[in-house]
C-alpha cells in the first residue's frame, strides 16, 4: 500500500502549486523506495522511460515553422478571415472545429489538430476575433477564457473521436488486453461501442460552447466576465 | 530508412541552436539557464540512445534542477512588430495559410500511403509524416516569405521560451508512469477497489469502474496505464464473469471514461498543462477548468449508458 504514496506526492504537489517538475521527481523517489528499489534502480528506470518518450515530444519540431508564419501575420490573418464571416461567433466557430476534429480523428486522421500547429496560430486567434467583433476590445479574463476553451475543443474533439478508429493505440490496447484474459474481440466492435459516448460528448460540449457565446454577449468591455 | 531516430537527430539540432541562441540572447537574465536547458534536452534527442539508462536519468535530474528552481527566463529573439504583422498579413493575403496546411495535408496523406513503403519506418509512420510535412511546410515558408535565414531558429525559440519547463513535463510523466508500473502502484489500486468498495450490485460495479478509470486516469495522467488494472481489478471479473456482461461494450465505454479523467488533470501534461502556456494563459489550469464541467456529465452519461448497455447485449 505505500507505493500508493507517490499519487498522494502528486496529488498534493499540484493542489499546493509547487513546480510539476519538482514533484514528479520526488514522487518518482517516493514511489520508488517504497516499491523497494534502489535509488540508482529509480534514476535509471526514470531516464528510461524518459528517453523512451522523446516521441511526445516530437511535435516541438513545429515551433520554427509556426513562429515564422506568426512573424509574417498569421494570426492577424486569422483574425481578418473571421471577422468578414458575419455568422462566426466564438462558440459557433469552436462548435465546427470541435465537429472537424471528432469527424477526422474518427477516421484516423488525429494529426490534424493538436495544440501547438491549430490551436494556438490559427483557432484561439480567430475565437477571440469573433468575440472582439462584438465587443471591441476584450476583457483580459474572457479573452483567456476563450482560448481556454479553443484548448478544450481540441481536446475533446480528439479524445472522444479517436476511439471509433479501428487502428488507433487504446482500441489496440484493449484488444490486446481482452486477448489475454482470453476473450477474443474484433476491433471494429470496439469502434462501434465508442460512438453513443463520442455523440454525447459532442452534445454536451457543443451546448457547453453554445452557452459561451450567451457569456460573451452579456459581457461588457471592460468587465470583470 | 527513415526512422524516428532521424527525427530525433533533427530535433536535438533545434535544440542545440535553441541553446547557442539563448546563450547569446543579452536581453534574458536567466540567459544561462535557458541555454543549459535547452542544451539537455539537445543531448537527449541526440544521443539518449547511446548514453545509458543511468546517464539518461542524470540528465533528467538536471532539467529537473534548472526548470524545477525558475532557472528559466523569457529570451528576447528579433522578431517583427505588431504593426509590421498587420501589415504583412495585410499583403500576403489568405496565402499565408497554406503552408501551415501543408502540415496536417502532408501528415494525412503521408499516415495513408507511406505505411507500406520500405523507406520508412511502418509503425511509425505518422510521426514521420507529421515531421515531413513540418520540413515541407518551413521550406515553402522560408522561399515564399524570405524572412532572415535565423528567423525559424529565432522565432521557435521564441515560442519553446513561452512554452519553458512545461515543454518536458510530458515526458516526465510518462516515466513517472513507468516508475509507477514498476513499483506496484497499480496492483495497490486494484486492491483497494476490490476490498473497500461495495460491489454487491451490478450498477454499482459499473458506477465503481467507470468513476475508477476516471480517477486513475486522472492521478497517472494516462487512460491507457489506468485501463489494465482496472479492468482487470473489478472489470473482467465483477461485470463481465459475476454478472454477465459484455466485454466489448465494458471496455468501449471503460476506456472513454478514462478519457473524462484525462480532462481534469495537471498530469495529462501535453493536452491540459502544454496549452495552457502556448495559449500565454496567466493560470496554469485554465484548459481544466474549462474542460470539467465538461468531463463531470460527460462520465456521468458514460456510467448511465453503460450500466444500460452492457448487460443487454
Amino acid at each position: 500500500m505505500w507505493t500508493l504514496l507517490g499519487i498522494a506526492v502528486v496529488v498534493i504537489g499540484f493542489v499546493i502549486r509547487l513546480n510539476p517538475l519538482l514533484v514528479i521527481a520526488a514522487a518518482a523517489l517516493v514511489t520508488g523506495i517504497a516499491g523497494h528499489l534502489g535509488v540508482v534502480q529509480i534514476v535509471s528506470a526514470f531516464g528510461k522511460a524518459f528517453n523512451d518518450s522523446r516521441y511526445v515530444s516530437i511535435v516541438w519540431l513545429v515551433l520554427p515553422v509556426i513562429g515564422v508564419l506568426e512573424r509574417e501575420g498569421l494570426q492577424e490573418r486569422a483574425r481578418t478571415l473571421i471577422g468578414k464571416v458575419h455568422a462566426a461567433t466564438t462558440g459557433r466557430l469552436l462548435l465546427v472545429y470541435l465537429f472537424l476534429r471528432q469527424i477526422t480523428a474518427a477516421v484516423g486522421l488525429t494529426s490534424f489538430g493538436g495544440h501547438a500547429q491549430m490551436v494556438r496560430p490559427l483557432i484561439a486567434p480567430m475565437a477571440e476575433a469573433a468575440a472582439e467583433r462584438r465587443l471591441g476590445t476584450l476583457p483580459d479574463r474572457l479573452r483567456y477564457l476563450i482560448r481556454a476553451h479553443a484548448a478544450g475543443a481540441d481536446n475533446v474533439g480528439a479524445f472522444f473521436g479517436e476511439d471509433i478508429f479501428i487502428a488507433i493505440g487504446s482500441v489496440l490496447l484493449i484488444k490486446g488486453f481482452l486477448q489475454q484474459a482470453g476473450i477474443i474481440v474484433a476491433p471494429l466492435q470496439l469502434s462501434l461501442w465508442a460512438i453513443p459516448t463520442a455523440i454525447l460528448a459532442f452534445l454536451i460540449h457543443g451546448a457547453r460552447l453554445l452557452l459561451l457565446d450567451r457569456k460573451i454577449r452579456r459581457a461588457r468591455p471592460g468587465d470583470d466576465a | 530508412m527513415i526512422t524516428l531516430d532521424h527525427v530525433y537527430i533533427l530535433e536535438g539540432l533545434m535544440f542545440a541552436a535553441f541553446a547557442v541562441l539563448s546563450v547569446r540572447d543579452a536581453g534574458n537574465r536567466k540567459r544561462f539557464g535557458n541555454s543549459g536547458f535547452w542544451a539537455l534536452l539537445a543531448m537527449s534527442f541526440l544521443f539518449g540512445s547511446q548514453i545509458g539508462d543511468f546517464a539518461n536519468g542524470l540528465l533528467v535530474l538536471a532539467l529537473v534542477a534548472l526548470g524545477g528552481t525558475g532557472a528559466l527566463g523569457l529570451g528576447k529573439p528579433h522578431t517583427t512588430t505588431a504593426e509590421q504583422r498587420r501589415s504583412s498579413a495585410e499583403r500576403r493575403g489568405d496565402a499565408i495559410f497554406l503552408p501551415a496546411l501543408v502540415i496536417p495535408a502532408v501528415a494525412i496523406i503521408g499516415t495513408l500511403t507511406l505505411k507500406d513503403v520500405s523507406l520508412v519506418e511502418g509503425k511509425e509512420v505518422t510521426l514521420i509524416s507529421l515531421a515531413l510535412g513540418i520540413i515541407l511546410a518551413l521550406a515553402v515558408a522560408m522561399v515564399w516569405l524570405k524572412p532572415p535565414r535565423l528567423a525559424p531558429l529565432e522565432e521557435g525559440r521564441r515560442l519553446i521560451d513561452t512554452i519553458g519547463w512545461a515543454a518536458v513535463l510530458p515526458q516526465m510523466l510518462a516515466a513517472l508512469g513507468a516508475v509507477f508500473a514498476l513499483s506496484g502502484v497499480g496492483k495497490a489500486v486494484g486492491t483497494i477497489a476490490t476490498t473497500w468498495l461495495p460491489l454487491g450490485h451490478p450498477f454499482a460495479a459499473v458506477a465503481t469502474y467507470c468513476i475508477g478509470m476516471a480517477l486513475f486516469t486522472a492521478a497517472m495522467g494516462n487512460a491507457f496505464a489506468a485501463f489494465p488494472v482496472m479492468t482487470a481489478a473489478v472489470g473482467v471479473p465483477l461485470i463481465v464473469h459475476k454478472f454477465g456482461g459484455d466485454p466489448v461494450i465494458m471496455c468501449a465505454i471503460g476506456m472513454l471514461s478514462g478519457f473524462c479523467g484525462t480532462l481534469t488533470t495537471p498530469m495529462a501534461a501535453n493536452f491540459n498543462i502544454v496549452p495552457a502556456a502556448l495559449l500565454e494563459l496567466p493560470d496554469r489550469d485554465g484548459v481544466i477548468k474549462a474542460q470539467i464541467p465538461t468531463a463531470i456529465p460527460l462520465l456521468l452519461a458514460n456510467i448511465v449508458l453503460m450500466y444500460f448497455l452492457v448487460f443487454r447485449f
